[in-house]
């Protein structure tokens, strides 16, 4: 479960503040108007029974980028990512409003087909999740769900999938043992190549590299700058060193709302608002 | 403010200590005296022929119990067969697909109940609903009352092990485009397999030694018999009746096999543990 937020009253009220005190709303866009945006979501409100976690977040995530969303424990980042792929909706007492469009569709709406929604856009975990089975039928679960295929066909995508994670040098001699067995780094690329194998369009990272050391860290930073020429990429971090060097957009998430959001370099050099540039120079989170 | 005495605490704590050992102890000595005594009178009764002999008639030497451990087997695998599915699926619900809705709470609560009624409360129940218009005891009823003893039971397990997996595995899996009941069946019940095959073993154990719902429903009968219509040999039912009887041999079969089920629980518990520890190292 994700925390609930904490507001203190003080820093709600300061936060107020900023609000009253913009004179125009943020723009959802980052500041290129142009860039064709895969995901467009507009007045998102979330909830977890009573307790509201989103304030109308909009915002737009850009097709082929990497965009970081950044804020302190508890902001409401990952409960952001989880509202695209609708997997929130395991827990019956939490509950969305608003919309969400990928490319033109509202998938808030309850006649979207979730497990086709799921299917275009993959999830990573915070911790890696490999299912109680062989390297091979990890990913093989997943193709299976989706499409059919001969048997050397799957072998064919399940190799093609763990090269385009960079595991396959590790692991194609031992396919047949429990990817359970594999490191932590090794079990988080296990997961990326699993959700490549489904054929995304859009990957969303919640935290993928918390749970492991700076080694494999570096190795899916490296695979994240590989895969956004395929893939359009939502990476939820704590680590700003993490969201500067790997991605394109930035935005910042405070108590559940969005504070500012623009291309990277303008966040971390010139960011606009005073609580963003607090929060990047480490003053508070 | 004055320091509290060290001696006192350490006092205080041995005699805790010496109290829980001495409990545990009084526990632990008379399951090791039913245990030798079982196994000093029953090990007379074990030989070639307790299991391949039907008893032979009153104050005769020899004879066996094949047709009741023919019984009680082909009783239990019916009741595990009726009971398992039905149970897993209440657990199933109830950890899966009814979290926090109030008819979970309502079948958890019921099932908690059904959990602790006394076995011979469903040997009538089982009696009144199938001895009854059936026009007499049966193998079946007989399936049918153990199969019930085992529902809670098996229910609880099933429950208590797949809310042990964590829900990140099923939002993975779930992430991935799967459905809800694949979700289930092939990634938390795999995630699972070790902690249900120790609850079935466990309630198999558990309803192997079961007599009181027996008498109302299977009874019992004293020839070969592999037809589950009518009476139905059984082995509990059977120590019962020869415990009672004024029959040497009578006697020493009951020994025997009072020893033989208090062994196969005993197994079916180490089974058990061993699933668990497997588990544990892989």
């Amino acid at each position: 479960m994700i925390p609930m937020m904490k507001i203190r009253e003080e820093q709600s009220l300061y936060t107020e503040r900023i609000y009253e005190k913009r004179e125009s709303p943020i723009q959802p866009m980052p500041s290129k108007a142009t860039v064709p945006s895969k995901v467009s979501v507009r007045s998102l409100n979330f909830y977890y029974g009573k307790n509201q976690a989103l304030f109308d977040n909009s915002i737009e995530i850009v097709e082929n980028k990497v965009t970081a969303v950044i804020g302190p424990s508890g902001c409401g980042k990952s409960t952001h990512l989880r509202v695209y792929n609708r997997i929130f909706e395991l827990y019956r007492e939490q509950r969305a409003e608003g919309e969400i469009r990928i490319d033109g569709q509202n998938i808030l709406d309850p006649s979207v087909d979730v497990l086709k929604l799921r299917q275009k856009i993959g999830m990573i975990f915070q911790k890696p999740t490999p299912f109680p089975m062989s390297i091979y039928e990890n990913i093989a679960y997943g193709l299976r769900l989706h499409f059919k295929m001969s048997r050397s066909e799957m072998d064919g995508r399940v190799e093609q999938a763990l090269k385009a994670a960079a595991l396959w040098d590790e692991v194609h001699g031992k396919l047949n043992q429990p990817g359970t067995a594999l490191s932590g780094g090794q079990q988080q690329r296990l997961c990326i190549a699993r959700t490549l194998a489904v054929e995304p369009e859009i990957i969303l990272m919640d935290e993928p590299c918390s749970a492991i050391d700076p080694i494999a860290t570096a190795k899916i930073e490296e695979l994240i700058e590989e895969l956004k020429i395929k893939y359009t990429i939502c990476l939820v971090t704590h680590n700003m060193q993490q969201a500067a060097r790997v991605s394109d957009y930035t935005a910042f998430f405070f108590q559940g709302r969005i504070v500012e959001y623009g291309e990277t370099g303008q966040i971390f050099q010139k960011p606009k608002e005073k609580k963003t540039e607090e929060y990047i120079t480490g003053r508070f989170g | 403010m004055i320091a509290r005495s060290l001696l006192r605490r350490k006092l205080c704590n041995y005699t805790i200590n010496g109290i829980a050992g001495l409990a545990s102890l009084v526990g632990l000595f008379f399951l090791a005296w039913i245990l030798v005594e079982i196994l000093a009178r029953g090990g007379k009764a074990i030989n070639w022929s307790f299991f391949t002999e039907l008893p032979s008639p009153a104050g005769v030497e020899g004879g066996g119990l094949v047709h009741a451990i023919y019984g009680t087997f082909v009783l239990t695998v019916l009741a595990t067969l009726l009971g398992v599915p039905v149970g897993m699926l209440a657990g199933v619900y109830l950890a899966e697909f009814g979290m926090g809705t109030r008819l979970a709470a309502l079948v958890r609560f019921f099932s908690n109940i059904l959990m602790g009624t006394p076995s011979i409360i469903v040997g009538v129940f089982v009696y009144t609903l199938l001895v009854i218009p059936m026009q007499g005891f049966s193998g079946y009823a007989g399936a049918v009352a153990l199969a019930i003893l085992m529902l809670p039971l098996v229910a609880r397990t099933t429950e208590d092990m797949l809310n042990l997996v964590p829900n990140q595995l099923r939002e993975a899996a779930l992430g991935l485009g799967a459905p809800r009941w694949r979700v289930t069946l092939q990634i938390v019940f795999r995630e699972a397999r070790s902690g249900l095959l120790t609850g079935v073993l466990l309630a198999v154990a558990r309803i192997s030694g079961e007599t009181a719902p027996l008498l109302f429903t299977a009874l019992n009968y004293n020839f070969w018999k592999t037809s589950l219509q009518g009476p139905m040999p059984n082995l509990t039912v059977t120590i019962y009746n020869y415990a009672m009887s004024p029959f040497e041999n009578w006697q020493q079969l009951a020994w025997g096999g009072a020893l033989l089920i208090t062994v196969s629980v005993l197994l079916l518990t180490v089974l058990a543990r061993f699933c668990v520890r497997g588990r544990k190292g892989s």
